[in-house]
């Protein structure tokens, strides 16, 4: 009992915090997208009991506020694993490698693009283009840059990653 | 203090450029710099040293480098492997003709006093004392036209705003630079924010918009922390806001972020995310420059265009016509990128040739094998063989070989590349980036490339070739948008230039 009441009070509390974060931008420009991409760096994914609380704020239908965090590719749906890996695969990257790289980076993690290890520990999932076009392959490690990225570097990513505590 | 600069560039980044600062920096009578990037990117992190004859570089540098860098006489641009001499004096540089790029690499590009001293402001100033008609004249005389990819003449697009009537009218720079092989928007948001500021400002003043935005993609973590840091010291500094530069004429300016989305590189599918909703692209009319954000007319140009703006302000549209060729007049900066030995940043008037850059420039690919083909103009642009890199890079020129400039992104492949992968890949991205609002886009990438992967896989090559070339033409002429539009001309150009190879599965 004591329990679940510890559990209710949690929920609430980050019920209010998400109100609070949708609150500062309702009036803004474009405040829907500023507010699902807020929602998304502070807990890493777009719960589904944002929804509703969106479309009140926002005075739109469920219906809307999912089609635009689905529309975009930076808004997830469900939590990410603890390391996020995130491979360019446009064309700048293909021509110096990318896909071979890609295929390496997947089978060494044990995780199909795209996807979370069951685990919850690794996340790899494709981007098209950083920008670091004439230094590829590139990549974004954990939300830094990295380019000219070898099967090496990949190794010794993962090595590291796998020997965290 | 000896002056040392680092890039604070993206590319220098990710190859350890902030570790290189930290370690010079906690160094006695060193005063690191954290600039732009010179655009020569192969040698990022790029470590340049102020000494009385000039700024000395030094590249590739690692963090390793920097003891037998500091042993060999760094400070006073000793000799050493990685010395490449003065800055100015290297040929990829020497060799360009930098109007928009003159500042960036050169400059601290968060000191607005540096960006003074350099020549900053001086069309803006010009801007203050003029008429908004006069203001746009001097864009359509300059000959500019949309850097982004349409080429769209930036005089009328800035006069048919100007014309129209409406308590608020926007300017919105699209930052949204997501083709690949392109990143000169990012470098200059990088390396001379104040340059973009100062354009919009201007652009603001020429078409009656008091009000811009920028809106930046979500995967240049850089450029969107140096641009904001630019944002906020320009308001400190009096550049923007209700009296920009104590004229009492008003320019406020916000950064939006998207949230991946290639589509939304589309000017009004842009506009829809910038209002909060999925990025589908509109049909025009109406034109944006007659209702845009908000159903306000808006003034839309690519980061690139609004950085021409204060050059041609500050020397005259006639100066900036000067450069290029025929009707595609100025400098382009044109980008390096993919399988090339020395990738980074050429910025040329209109009319160099593709050899040059790919071969002068560039020095062929990376591995050292024989240039295959470049992807001219990002996804949507055309696979290019050897036999036709003499063609000059202006607009007219390039339409004529089924082509075009695009945004100025040159992607190199050796030749390993299969373009039939390559053609598939085509209808791939366009499946996954369509907005899905047209059919022609939504349902024919997904046909494409399912026809592609038969021809790969050699079934019937030539009657799933004739649907492609079919299929192709409907999605040319029915989509709504350049997306489903032009996705036929990397699929076709790679056919027609390479049919080789979507021949090799021929069972036939």
């Amino acid at each position: 009992m004591r329990e679940g009441l510890e559990v209710t009070d949690a929920k609430a509390q980050t019920i209010g915090a998400m109100d609070a974060l949708i609150a500062k931008y309702v009036d803004a420009q474009g405040g829907l997208m500023r507010a699902l991409i807020a929602l998304n760096d502070a807990y890493g994914y777009i719960d589904a009991s944002a929804l509703p609380r969106l479309a009140t704020a926002f005075n739109i239908t469920k219906a809307e506020v999912k089609g635009v965090i689905s529309f975009y590719d930076d808004f997830a749906r469900a939590p990410k694993g603890e390391h996020v890996l995130r491979l360019c695969q446009a064309e700048a990257c293909q021509a110096v490698g990318s896909r071979e790289l890609t295929a390496h980076a997947c089978k060494k993690a044990d995780v199909e693009m795209g996807e979370t290890r069951a685990d919850g520990r690794i996340t790899i999932e494709p981007v098209y283009c950083l920008g670091l076009c004439a230094n590829g392959p590139a990549a974004m490690v954990d939300g830094k840059l990295r380019a000219r990225v070898s099967e090496a570097d990949i190794d010794a990513l993962l090595q590291a990653w796998e020997h965290e505590a | 203090m000896t002056r040392v600069f680092i890039p604070l560039d993206s590319v220098a980044v990710a190859l350890g450029a902030d570790e290189v600062a930290a370690k010079l920096a906690a160094i006695e009578g060193v005063e690191v710099v954290r600039n732009g990037s010179r655009g020569l990117l192969w040698l990022e992190p790029l470590v340049e040293v102020e000494t009385p004859k000039g700024r000395v570089a030094y590249g590739p540098v690692s963090e390793a480098d920097v003891d037998s860098l500091l042993a060999a006489g760094l400070l006073d641009g000793g000799d050493h492997a990685l010395c490449l001499g003065l800055t100015e004096e290297i040929e990829f540089l020497k060799n360009q003709e930098r109007l928009t790029f003159a500042r960036c690499g050169v400059t601290d590009p968060l000191c607005l006093k540096d960006y003074k001293a350099h020549g900053g402001l001086s069309g803006l100033r010009k801007a203050l004392a003029m008429e908004p008609q006069d203001i746009a004249e001097e864009v359509m005389t300059s000959g500019l036209r949309g850097r982004g990819g349409a080429a769209f003449p930036a005089g009328i697009k800035w006069k048919t705003v100007l014309g129209a009537e409406a308590a608020q009218k926007y300017v919105v720079c699209n930052a949204d630079e997501g083709d690949s092989g392109t990143f000169a928007d990012r470098m200059i948001m990088e390396g001379d924010p104040y340059l973009l500021i100062e354009g919009m400002i201007i652009a603001g003043l020429g078409t009656g918009a008091s009000k811009g935005f920028v809106y930046l993609r979500s995967e240049y973590p850089v450029a969107k922390a140096v641009f904001s840091e630019a944002l906020e010291r320009a308001y400190v500094e009096g550049l923007l806001g209700e009296s920009v530069l104590g004229t009492g004429k008003a320019f406020d300016l916000e950064l939006f972020i998207g949230a991946g989305a290639y589509i939304c590189g589309e000017e009004t599918s842009l506009l829809d995310s910038l209002e909060g909703k999925r990025g589908q692209v509109r049909a025009k009319p109406p034109l944006p420059a007659l209702e845009g954000l908000n159903g306000k007319p808006t003034l839309v140009h690519n980061v690139i265009s609004l950085c021409a703006v204060p050059t041609i302000l500050a020397e005259g549209g006639a100066f900036y016509k000067d450069y290029g060729m025929g009707r595609s007049t100025g400098t382009m900066p044109f980008q390096l990128a993919g399988n090339v030995r020395r990738g980074g940043l050429v910025e040329k008037a209109f009319g160099v040739t593709l050899r040059e850059l790919v071969e002068g420039f560039g020095g062929g690919t990376r591995t050292g094998r024989a240039v295959k083909a470049a992807q001219v103009g990002g996804p949507l642009g055309a696979y290019i063989p050897p036999a036709l890199m003499d063609t000059p890079m202006d607009y007219e020129s390039f339409l004529k070989i089924g082509a075009g400039v695009g945004h100025g992104g040159i992607v190199l492949y050796d030749d390993t590349a299969d373009m039939a992968a390559q053609a598939k890949y085509a209808f791939d991205f366009c499946a996954h980036e369509s907005c899905g609002k047209c059919t022609p886009c939504r349902i024919g990438a997904v046909r494409g490339a399912e026809v592609m992967a038969k021809v790969i896989a050699g079934n019937d090559v030539h009657g799933n070739l004739a649907l492609i070339d079919d299929l192709c033409e409907v999605m040319t002429d029915g989509s709504l948008c350049a997306m489903g539009g032009m996705t036929p001309i990397p699929v076709l150009s790679a056919i027609r230039h390479f049919p080789d190879d979507f021949l090799k599965g021929d069972k036939e």
